[in-house]
């Protein structure tokens, strides 16, 4: 069970990394963006082809598949995002999934749709057991090192919002754009930066995550609906939040995988609808938040 | 022009709408060779007219309505199977299952913004496509149900291979779905709808009761939803997964945006338009046609909408109007 | 609380309102009774509350604590489309419209809701005759029926605004709370719209809340003054124009209240 709790929570900080670039976009342009699972999968591959084909080492990939993801961020926030921040939801939407069907079906023209296989270095590989029986804790080194990443992001990116002047200006334009302009803050700076670092942080996440969830084309379909869960639930006015919305629903998910597999992620599905009636704001969002 | 024949004027039939009818019966019995495409067309129709009861008269954007879809075909389909096999009474054991579905949802979509809802829509059609999945001992599974073989329509028309008569009673409930819902639209309850989805306060405001008038109006929808997948079932003799794919709830939403939201003959139109491009680009390009979905979606949205229709104003640069 | 003189009786009570977000008491403590026929003015600088006390009479909001009578009838825990529905109706501060819907439609559909059509799906919207012929009677009363086919959208401002008016009285309302109805209206205009509130009938009871104190004097005969979510006092024109401490509270905020 303990095992179980360490997978479900690597699962969740994982899941974290890839959402929290929504939830802060949506919060900040208030833009319903279903292609986030793109830039995601764009990291991933550029992981698994820079390693197959260019032979570089694993850990050199995953900055650079942030680099490379935060790159289409920006160039897509700046050229096709950027006009449609004032459109009704309803475009927003149908543009998004517009992106995806074409990054979609473009990584499948180009590179297939067989599932791509991640090596892990030697020292990621294997696995520490602590304790015994019924309070075993079977801890894969591969997931304690995306723990251990993963929270040493969290904490950075709340330091980077709550102490740097960067986040102050974010904060600022999140809570209300016009004035934040008008206290002569660039926000158009603010969006495009928030974006690609949002962007990049899914490549990342898509990197490290490429061996756990698997990668294939259709990557972006499939976990489309769990990052957005981690936003609706979690709610868009901080990072703990989606934090920890990310967290309870990695743990639901690999406890209701495990438990009951026959109703596997029914149980994520159904939760989730109970909590957004529930609470419509989301679970964790401050009171008179957004 | 007096108020009341201002109001009576956007009810009333124009010229047009019975030539269009017309010819959609005409069609199958002029063209034999495309009667399954038009039967096709028919169901598609009737599906993203559905979809404009609630997205472009009620303003709740649902990426999950293929929930209905695939609800009211496979019940159909397991109904013909296992019960009794007359289309009709298929047909409306299907809508009402989808009926019954849909009046559980609407409680989903009563509150919450944008986002939730469309949250909460798709994780409707997800846990359908799950149960569907998971309950393989009733629905087969991946694999699906084969062989729903359909007794006469009306004790005399007999479905075969070339599709005549499927394309003649998918047209015919169609056009009487059609009907109803076009009655629905120009009513007083029509009209509230339409201030819900335009200022969900100011309703509230004068007096009409925003939630049960969602309900209604969702329950509706996923009625007409589940007629279009009983006909799909019915007319094609199988149900698969594909019903309730997120593909669908994306696609028949892309079909009703390019026909036009609100006027119901969106539905019809973006249809025809849809099937006969599929058509066209799936035997250019078979694999890749979800590709060009995208970048036609891409397109739409960045060139705007309400100019799809009106090519004279896709060079010209966005005025200032728009939304009040 | 009852009193047995028509003329004086209460039809709209709040006792004890009290409103509470997160750590700001926005309303407190504070309760207003409005005459059956009232002229009623509900004054005082930005910021007061006045808007969420309407927003808290019309159920927009769930008061902290107090309790509302509508004409006897406690209203606390009613739905806010039932409240219109027991013929408490408000007007928005900004416009609250229906931009794809003409001002003849709009009309026609709150009138038919009024009458209790909401519900009828197979009949068209113009059928009823008596529907068209309240709308028309609304359309030429609030100056609207020249543009009554356009989409409520292009309009200009102040035909929104009469439109927004025209709502409220097409829900045939026995207590009408305006919530500064003449805002952001061009001085041409503000003629029209004045004249249309001053003409309402004798017996509906209205709540006005307006910055501008010429209106708010030749329309009242009873004020009450409201700063920081607290009643200051309440009371005839006369009264309040002479009172110190609503002068202090206006002087202090760059208005007068030496008027009437």
């Amino acid at each position: 069970m303990l095992t179980l709790l360490f997978d479900g929570i690597a699962y969740g900080m994982l899941l974290f990394i890839l959402a929290v670039g929504l939830a802060v976009t949506m919060g900040l342009m208030n833009f319903i963006n279903l292609a986030h699972g793109a830039f995601a999968m764009a990291g991933g591959y550029i992981t698994v082809l820079l390693m197959q084909r260019l032979n570089v080492p694993f850990l050199v990939c995953l900055p650079l598949a942030f680099l490379g993801s935060a790159l289409l961020g920006a160039v897509l926030e700046r050229t096709l995002y950027r006009p449609l921040y004032h459109k009704p939801h309803l475009d927003q939407v149908l543009f998004s999934i517009g992106l995806v069907f074409m990054a979609v079906a473009g990584v499948d023209y180009f590179i297939g749709s067989t599932q791509q296989i991640v090596q892990l270095p030697e020292w990621l590989k294997g696995r520490t057991e602590l304790g015994s029986d019924g309070w075993m804790l079977g801890m894969g080194h591969y997931r304690l090192f995306i723990v251990a990443v993963c929270a040493a992001l969290t904490v950075a990116l709340q330091y980077l919002l709550t102490r740097t002047r960067f986040g102050s200006q974010l904060r600022a334009s999140v809570d209300d754009q016009r004035v934040a302009a008008g206290m002569g803050i660039n926000v158009n700076i603010v969006f495009l930066s928030t974006f690609a670092v949002g962007s990049g942080l899914a490549g990342l996440g898509g990197a490290l995550g490429a061996e756990v969830l698997g990668l294939d084309p259709s990557f972006p379909l499939k976990f489309m609906v769990y990052f957005l869960i981690v936003v609706a639930v979690g709610g868009t006015s901080s990072i703990t939040g989606p934090l920890l919305a990310a967290l309870l629903l990695g743990i639901a998910d690999v406890a209701g995988k495990y438990y009951i597999p026959k109703l596997g992620a029914f149980i994520v599905y159904s939760l989730m609808i109970a909590i957004l009636i529930w609470r419509p704001q989301g679970l964790f969002v401050r009171k008179g938040g957004k | 022009m007096s108020a009341q024949s201002s109001l009576l004027n956007s009810s009333r039939f124009k010229a047009w709408e019975p030539v269009l009818w017309l010819l959609a019966f005409a069609a199958p019995a002029l063209s034999p060779s495309h009667a399954l495409i038009i039967n096709e067309i028919a169901i598609v129709a009737l599906f993203a007219v559905s979809l404009d009861l609630i997205l472009g008269y009620t303003g709740i954007v649902s990426l999950g309505h293929a929930a209905f879809f695939g609800l009211g075909g496979y019940v159909a389909a397991l109904f013909a199977k296992l019960v009794m096999p007359d289309p009709l009474v298929g047909l409306a054991v299907g809508m009402l299952a989808a009926t019954l579905l849909g009046a559980l949802a609407s409680f989903t979509v009563m509150r919450g913004s944008d986002l939730t809802r469309l949250m909460v829509t798709l994780g409707v059609g997800l846990i359908l496509l799950e149960l569907a999945n998971k309950l393989d001992w009733l629905t087969g599974g991946a694999d699906g149900l084969q062989g729903v073989v359909m007794g006469p329509l009306l004790g005399r028309f007999e479905f075969d291979l070339t599709g005549q008569t499927a394309a003649y009673y998918s047209l015919t409930v169609l056009l009487l779905l059609f009907l109803l819902l076009r009655r629905v639209v120009h009513s007083p309850f029509g009209a509230t709808l339409m201030a819900i989805r335009d200022n969900r306060l100011r309703a509230m405001a004068i007096g009409i009761p925003v939630n049960a008038r969602l309900a209604a109006s969702y329950t509706l929808a996923a009625a007409v939803a589940g007629a279009a997948g009983a006909l799909m079932t019915q007319t094609t003799g199988f149900a698969s997964l594909d019903l309730f794919e997120f593909h669908r709830s994306a696609d028949v939403m892309l079909i009703l945006v390019i026909g036009g939201t609100g006027w119901l003959y969106g539905g019809v139109a973006g249809a025809i338009v849809f099937k006969l491009m599929q058509d066209a680009i799936s035997s250019i390009t078979p694999q890749y046609w979800t590709f060009w979905i995208g970048l036609f979606l891409v397109v739409l949205v960045l060139v705007g909408r309400e100019r799809l229709l009106r090519p004279w104003t896709w060079f010209k640069r966005p005025s200032g109007g728009g939304k009040a | 609380m009852s009193t047995t003189l028509n003329d004086t009786a209460t039809v709209l009570s709040a006792q004890g309102m009290v409103m509470r977000f997160g750590g700001i008491t926005a309303t407190n403590n504070v309760t207003l009774n409005i005459r059956k026929g009232a002229r009623h003015a509900l004054i005082g600088p930005n910021g007061a509350g006045k808007t969420t006390l309407i927003n808290l009479l019309t159920g927009v909001l769930t008061p902290t604590e107090g309790r509302i009578t509508l004409e006897g009838q406690d209203i606390t825990r009613l739905a806010p489309n039932q409240r219109v529905r027991r013929g408490m109706v408000r007007t928005f501060q900004i416009n609250q419209l229906f931009d794809s819907l003409t001002p003849l439609q709009t009309l026609a559909l709150v009138v038919s809701q009024h009458h209790g059509l909401g519900l009828k799906w197979w009949q068209a919207l113009g059928r009823n005759r008596q529907v068209a012929e309240r709308c028309e009677q609304l359309l030429a009363q609030f100056h609207l029926t020249e543009v009554m086919n356009q989409q409520t959208r292009v309009l200009a401002y102040g035909k929104r605004r009469l439109l927004e008016i025209a709502i409220a009285l097409a829900c045939e309302p026995r207590v009408l709370l305006l919530d500064e109805p003449v805002a952001g209206v061009p001085a041409g205009e503000r003629e029209e719209l004045l004249q249309t509130v001053a003409a309402l009938p004798a017996d509906v009871s209205i709540l006005l809340i307006e910055h501008d104190m010429d209106l708010v004097f030749s329309f009242a005969n009873f004020m009450t003054v409201l700063v920081n979510g607290t009643l200051l006092t309440e009371g005839t024109p006369e009264q309040i124009a002479g009172d110190p401490q609503v002068k202090a509270v206006y002087l202090g905020h760059g208005e007068e209240a030496t008027h009437g």
